[in-house]
């Protein structure tokens, strides 16, 4: 191992034999994450299980030159935990899961990086509160990797995304010592809104220590509903309509003719195959008589743009069926073929149409199985490749598709990924959606926080 | 590594090819992990360890690692692959619809057959459990030999401990083994149906057999008040599933065929068993290893596995006996959801509503209760603390309710959540659906 026993020693010193890891088979269970890239195994996975610990073992990696990745639970979609080459240090944080405080007076919390979405989410809600961010990979995720990725999810059009609830932090930075950003006010202009900066930073500036995070009241109401279509253009016309008509739907998700396809042959849930596309709409509010009338003008807008049925959910019942169905989408395609490419594409609005037409043209020239659904409300759409990692062919057009779809994307004045990240997947196209001073401006304040470039260098900026 | 079989370390330094070429086989099941990870928020063994090695993503990965030659410590694979209880949650949960159960018990059988078995379980399971007459024979000697050994734990979770046994079973809190055996009280049943127009064979499993008689005897009372024809054949072995976990698929095939030849031919509408383990082995696993084997027995395997009924299913979804909700009051009463019964077959709703009926009980759900409680049949003899770090889950959950008995489908479970009680001393007592049930009924 590349790494010396004595540094080895070192790590162990401060964190204790059995949160440092160096077996061979260790090492390898964090060599990956859930994209489709191949592995790197990391020098040495330490996992602290204490504040100062985590510091400490920034600090100690830092001075010795190991390149860092920060790792959560190794769920994002875009290789950003994957470690860096040259015999790396995988610094965990799921051990480091505590939830601080939960302040209902002042409406937030304070957590540890560590703590898992879903759990925050439900401990929020038994104390009569509400934390909206709700990705799809909530049940295993962790708040710090939220926080890294600016995690979006279903209900990002009406409440946002994670960066939108952050309130302040205290982050390591790479001589391990703590600074301090934000506050537990709901307005704070002292110094540099450094939180901000570290929403979305993928392990290339710091590392999180705890993360205070805004809470809301629950909505008291709710309204879920199914319109199908004859023709995606109409779908995408009401989507506009709703928001034209002032409107704005908790959730507001697309399924293409594909994907309801294979949800209905995976669960039978007696959704209609016939539908060219399906929109899922919700609409949530402070009472009952102003969610009913949203919920009226939003049914008159999808009649009239064309929709051929529109069903309402009567009861709770009714309505968790609708959010099945949307929820059965991955599986039900991951199911499908061996490997699953789940790209995020996103555009304005207003582009939606376009977009999802321009995915069925690429995947139609590629001859590739392509199902696309999403958050039509936020223009974000997830195109999702079927197909066999394994077949090299197939998998060469793949990756010419991916490519193509990202090429439509910023033709329609679009992003690379409206919640999936860059990691290592997508770097190479940073410059192409910006341009060569934003990379360079980037890397400069890297390297103002990073001087020897080891925080997850490969990725995001490269 | 205290667990780690001693047989691991042998595999270093060897040629690791033909291994790897025997888990290509699983190529195309492995292939299927997207690695999203959401094994994560059900596996009880990465609940408490937080180590992706512990999960199902991290060990489909390094037996991928294995079987692409990428990895050169097979032993330490086989460790990794070993710290896992079977209990099927992540399978349950998993988007991709991986075969994990599949994966697993096919990984093991050709890991074991390249590394060998551990000197004890080769001991344990050709030398003893493949003779049910000596397994019998052993336990005998040991339940009236054990008044020496044991001093009493718990009176209310009827557990014992055994000082001087301690370097063999640590500080566990165990039930005495039965003084008389339920193949002692009952060697052989063959009774005709009765009102009820059904004849069932019954089939009690080593756990309700040698420690807890009371619940095969419940079982059969229940059956007979509800007219029901029992057959119930001598010299019944155990149904494999802990060599099958090993790896060890010669001793799981004679387990197999000892029992598939003492029921083939016989008539009876449905094979019944009071454990969740066993009732899973018959139906689900059984049918699933059918390598190796001729038309005739992969018929009889299929036909006897798709009889196989867990016995509160029957009850409720079969005899559809009646169950008016009690009324309040009464002892409180929790239900832990035994793995192989509710993410192997279903069955969580025919428990809960005989127990929602039983008079002088009160019916109160606890947090988490399909989650695992560590025992995982031989899991905990071979990884206690991590059965007990998982265990402590389970009995903190259950005291969180302020339960005073807590039921159960699986005598496995039982057995586990008796240690863990005890353990902390808590005043809960631990008893199967069937015990209780056929308590209401004179």
């Amino acid at each position: 191992m590349p790494i010396s026993q004595n540094l080895v020693h070192e790590f162990i010193k401060i964190l204790g034999r059995e949160n440092v890891f160096t077996e061979e088979a260790e090492r390898q269970s964090y060599s990956y994450d859930g994209a489709v890239l191949n592995p790197v195994v990391p020098a040495l996975v330490a996992a602290p299980d204490r504040q100062e610990d985590l510091g400490r073992t920034v600090r100690l990696a830092y001075e010795n030159g190991l390149p860092i990745t920060v790792r959560g639970s190794g769920t994002n979609l875009s290789g950003a935990t994957i470690p860096e080459q040259g015999d790396g240090i995988v610094i965990l944080t799921n051990r480091l899961n505590k939830i601080l405080e939960i302040n209902e007076e002042d409406l937030y919390a304070v957590v540890e990086p560590g703590v898992i979405t879903a759990r925050f989410a439900a401990a929020v809600a038994a104390r009569g509160l509400f934390y909206p961010p709700d990705p799809g990979s909530q049940s295993v995720s962790t708040l710090g990797g939220n926080v890294a990725r600016n995690a979006g999810g279903l209900r990002g059009l009406k409440y946002g995304v994670t960066k939108d609830y952050i309130m302040g932090m205290d982050i390591f930075d790479y001589r391990g010592e703590l600074v301090k950003t934000g506050s537990r006010t709901v307005k704070c202009v002292t110094g540099y809104n450094l939180a901000g900066l570290m929403s979305c930073s993928e392990g290339t500036l710091g590392v999180f220590s705890t993360i205070i995070i805004k809470l809301v009241p629950p909505p008291r109401a709710s309204r879920a509903m199914l319109a199908l279509y004859s023709d995606a253009r109409r779908a995408s016309e009401t989507v506009a309509g709703i928001i034209a008509a002032h409107i704005v739907p908790c959730t507001l998700e697309f399924m293409d003719n594909k994907t309801v396809k294979y949800v209905e042959a995976d669960t039978r849930a007696g959704l209609p195959v016939e539908a060219a596309a399906v929109l899922l709409i919700e609409v949530d509010g402070g009472h009952e008589q102003m969610v009913e009338e949203d919920a009226a003008k939003v049914i008159a807008v999808c009649r009239k743009c064309g929709c051929t049925d529109v069903r309402v959910a009567k009861n709770a019942e009714e309505k968790a069926r609708i959010w099945e169905a949307r929820r059965g989408a991955l599986p039900a395609l991951a199911r499908a073929r061996p490997s699953i490419v789940l790209e995020d594409a996103t555009v304005p609005r207003s582009r939606f149409p376009d977009m999802v037409t321009a995915v069925d043209d690429i995947a139609l020239k590629h001859k590739l199985d392509v199902a696309t659904f999403g958050h039509a409300g936020d223009g974000n759409l997830h195109p999702s490749i079927l197909c066999d990692r394994r077949d090299k062919e197939e998998f060469a057009r793949v990756e010419a598709a991916v490519d193509e779809i990202f090429d439509a994307a910023l033709k329609f004045q679009g992003t690379l990924s409206g919640e999936h990240g860059i990691g290592m997947a997508k770097a190479k196209w940073m410059e192409k959606e910006t341009n060569r001073a934003t990379v360079e401006f980037s890397k400069n304040l890297r390297r103002a926080l990073d001087p020897r470039m080891l925080f997850n260098a490969g990725k995001k900026y490269v | 590594m205290p667990e780690r079989a001693p047989s691991a370390g042998r595999a270093e330094g060897r040629d690791l090819t033909r291994l790897s070429a025997m888990l290509m086989e699983l190529d195309d099941l492995l292939v299927t992990c997207m690695r999203c990870g959401f094994c994560m928020a059900v596996c009880p063994v990465y609940g408490a360890t937080m180590k992706e090695s512990d999960v199902t993503r991290g060990k489909l990965a390094l037996l991928n690692n294995l079987a692409h030659n990428l990895i050169r410590d097979a032993g330490s694979v086989n460790d990794k692959l070993n710290r896992c209880l079977l209990c099927g949650s992540c399978q349950a949960n998993c988007p991709s619809g991986v075969k994990i159960m599949d994966i697993y018990l096919r990984a093991r059988s050709i890991v074991t057959g390249y590394l060998g078995l551990s000197p004890a379980k080769k001991l344990i399971f050709r030398g003893i459990l493949r003779r049910p007459g000596l397994f019998n024979a052993l336990l005998a000697l040991s339940g009236s030999l054990q008044g020496l050994f044991l001093r009493e734990a718990s009176k209310y979770a009827g557990t014992c401990r055994a000082p001087l046994l301690s370097p063999f079973i640590g500080d566990r809190h165990i039930p005495r083994l039965a003084s008389t055996p339920f193949h002692s009280s009952r060697p052989y049943l063959d009774t005709p149906s009765g009102k009820s127009g059904l004849r069932v064979a019954f089939f009690p499993g080593c756990l309700s057999d040698k420690i807890f008689p009371e619940v095969a005897e419940a079982s059969i009372k229940a059956l007979q008040k509800h007219g029901v024809g029992i057959f119930m054949p001598a010299g019944q072995a155990c149904c494999g599933i802990p060599a099958l976990a090993s790896g060890e698929r010669a001793s799981y095939d004679d387990l197999l065929r000892h029992n598939l030849r003492l029921f083939t031919g016989r008539n009876f509408d449905y094979l019944l068993t009071p454990c969740g383990t066993c009732t899973a082995t018959i139906k689900e696993f059984w049918p699933k290893t059918q390598e190796r084997r001729g038309e005739e027995e992969k018929t009889q395997i299929l036909e006897l596995s798709s009889k196989t009924l867990d016995i509160s299913a029957f009850l409720v979804d079969v005899l559809k006996v009646e169950l008016p909700p009690a009324g309040t009051g009464g002892r409180t009463v929790t239900y832990h959801d035994s793995c192989h019964l509710k993410k192997s077959l279903g069955v969580s709703e025919q428990p809960r509503r005989i127990l929602k009926s039983l008079p002088g009980f009160n019916f109160k759900e606890m947090p988490e209760a399909d989650r695992c409680c560590g025992s995982g049949g031989s899991f905990t003899l071979s990884h206690y603390d991590l059965s007990t770090d998982i265990g402590k889950r389970k009995r903190d959950n259950i005291v969180s309710v302020e339960a005073e008995t807590v039921a159960a489908g699986c005598p496995a479970c039982m057995l586990q959540i008796k240690d863990m009680l005890s353990r902390s001393g808590d005043k809960v007592e631990v008893r199967h659906v069937m015990e209780l049930y056929a308590a209401t009924m004179y």
